[in-house]
């Protein structure tokens, strides 16, 4: 794996690589410079920052822990059961990528909403109604960040070594137990790579949150609807914002890769 | 383990730009020509409050019909989100706010050809589901229990009409969300997941299948004046004119009165 071959790199794709990284890197450099650096503490502890953040992290966290408690048993699912109609299934998991979230926000609506498919009953029957709430957020999210985690964790999956859960079950293992003591310490890096990418995706996540569960400082508003909406009245603000998001998420995301994905 | 790190880094870098873009409309490019002031030819790209999209899109045919070869593209969205898209380089000919305030930010960044022009008045309405199902008859109604209210963002022209109105009325409201423009407030009744929203009296009347517009005395006090203004780089310099002309003239004024908007 280490060192595959030696010589330059040659031009062909060094040159393409080196766009590829200033296409991606000069915006964030954008926001650095232009960033309002004079009275950037000042507006650091404006209290609506910190709220928003705070209600993001948490909302990103528990959308993750959702899509893992979902999102492994049904990346095993696919990538070790065979039944009709799998490949149906595993281009409907892959949905939410290419919907855009404002229509998955609308879609949310259509079944968890007041009079929704799912939500007319949860209303009527438990009084849980989810549109405008933090768990609402938490759903938004989950629904368009959980498809990074299914693909990541099958990928791992298939990519693992089948025979170990064969000497597993020639060991006398049930199925369960051989997902639970081989394949899932197995897999554990691509479980790991999937929610860190499910993770920041949730983190980031506009148009669905702000259709679903609409926009409420505390309440609804994360980091990406408070930059949104900030963009309206004061760029300055908003770019400070968009600074802390980047900041946060760059760290975690950062030392979470040292610590649970081994560094090439 | 190196593809995982590195789709981990794309991760972040994804997540970075899918937080910082928001609801970007699609900015339309004026491509006409610079045409003589006889014969105006090309598109001509104009930016307006959300709570014109009815009646301008109706302008803009008739306006079409009436000068063949032009061609009128528009951008309907929250006045403040169209004034920062215009103050950051936004290829529009023509601003049409619902509020001075955000006209005054296109003016103030020296953005506007000339003085605007007030055309129409407009004022708000307690839009419920079609029947009316919570009784709502005025203001003191939306904070009786169990009634969830949508308004606009207080930079949004119908939230400052809005916060105006309620504070006229001495009724402390605390909405479910915030919504970023009135149309989006609007939607979120006609879904049935608020059971009233604040809109102008055109927005109500536009969907009028759907929802029905309850009067209330505070909203004289909360009266948006609505200007318009050819932009000063305006790519179809022309056109932006003719078209203003016409929204002034006495066809443009049928259709907008015909909306229910109030004359100046």
């Amino acid at each position: 794996m280490r060192r595959p071959a030696s010589g330059r790199a040659p031009a062909a794709l060094l040159l393409p690589a080196t766009l590829g990284l200033a296409f991606l890197v000069l915006p964030l450099l954008g926001l650095v410079v232009r960033a309002p650096w004079a009275t950037l503490p000042r507006r650091l502890v404006e209290p609506g920052v910190l709220t928003a953040l705070r209600l993001s992290l948490q909302t990103a966290s528990l959308a993750t822990l959702l899509c893992l408690a979902l999102g492994v048993p049904l990346a095993w699912l696919l990538a070790r059961v065979q039944f009709p109609g799998r490949r149906l299934v595993r281009a409907l998991v892959t949905v939410p990528l290419v919907l855009p979230p404002v229509v998955g926000g609308v879609a949310l609506l259509l079944v968890f909403g007041r009079r929704g498919l799912l939500g007319a009953w949860l209303s009527n029957t438990f009084g849980v109604t989810l549109p405008f709430t933090t768990p609402g957020v938490v759903v938004a999210e989950a629904f368009v960040a959980m498809p990074f985690l299914v693909i990541a964790v099958e990928g791992a999956l298939r990519g693992a070594d089948a025979r170990y859960e064969e000497a597993a079950a020639t060991l006398g293992a049930g199925r369960w137990t051989s997902f639970r003591r081989v394949t899932l310490p197995l897999v554990a890096p691509g479980v790991a790579a999937g929610a860190v990418l499910c993770w920041a995706r949730a983190l980031g996540e506009f148009g669905a949150t702000i259709t679903f569960a609409g926009n409420f400082p505390g309440r609804t508003q994360t980091m990406p609807l408070a930059v949104y909406l900030a963009l309206e009245q004061d760029l300055d603000a908003a770019i400070v914002l968009s600074l802390v998001l980047l900041a946060v998420s760059v760290t975690i995301l950062a030392s979470l890769r040292d610590k649970w994905i081994a560094a090439p | 383990m190196r593809v995982r790190s590195v789709l981990a880094g794309f991760a972040v870098a994804a997540t970075l730009a899918l937080a910082a873009c928001g609801g970007s409309n699609g900015s339309n490019t004026g491509s006409g020509a610079p045409a003589s002031a006889t014969s105006i030819t090309g598109d001509v790209s104009v930016f307006a409050a959300a709570s014109l999209t009815e009646s301008f899109t109706q302008i803009g045919k008739d306006f079409e019909a009436a000068h063949p070869g032009v061609s009128v593209k528009f951008n309907f969205a929250g006045s403040s989100a169209l004034a920062t898209q215009i103050n950051q380089g936004a290829p529009a000919d023509v601003f049409a706010s619902a509020a001075p305030k955000n006209m005054k930010d296109v003016t103030d960044a020296g953005n506007a050809d000339g003085t605007p022009t007030t055309f129409v008045k407009n004022q708000l309405v307690i839009a419920v589901p079609k029947g009316n199902p919570k009784h709502i008859t005025g203001l003191a109604d939306l904070v009786k229990p169990g009634v969830k209210v949508a308004l606009c963002a207080a930079q949004v022209p119908c939230g400052a009409a809005a916060n105006t109105a309620l504070s006229a009325a001495g009724v402390k409201l605390t909405p479910v969300t915030l919504e970023q423009d009135v149309k989006q407030a609007l939607a979120k009744v006609k879904l049935g997941e608020v059971d009233a929203a604040l809109v102008y009296r055109t927005d109500a009347k536009a969907a009028a299948s759907d929802v029905d517009g309850v009067e209330f005395p505070e909203s004289a006090k909360a009266i948006n004046e609505y200007p318009i203004v050819v932009l000063k780089g305006a790519p179809n310099r022309a056109g932006a004119q003719a078209f203003v002309a016409y929204v002034l003239s006495a066809a443009g004024k049928s259709v907008l009165s015909a909306a229910g908007f109030q004359a100046p």
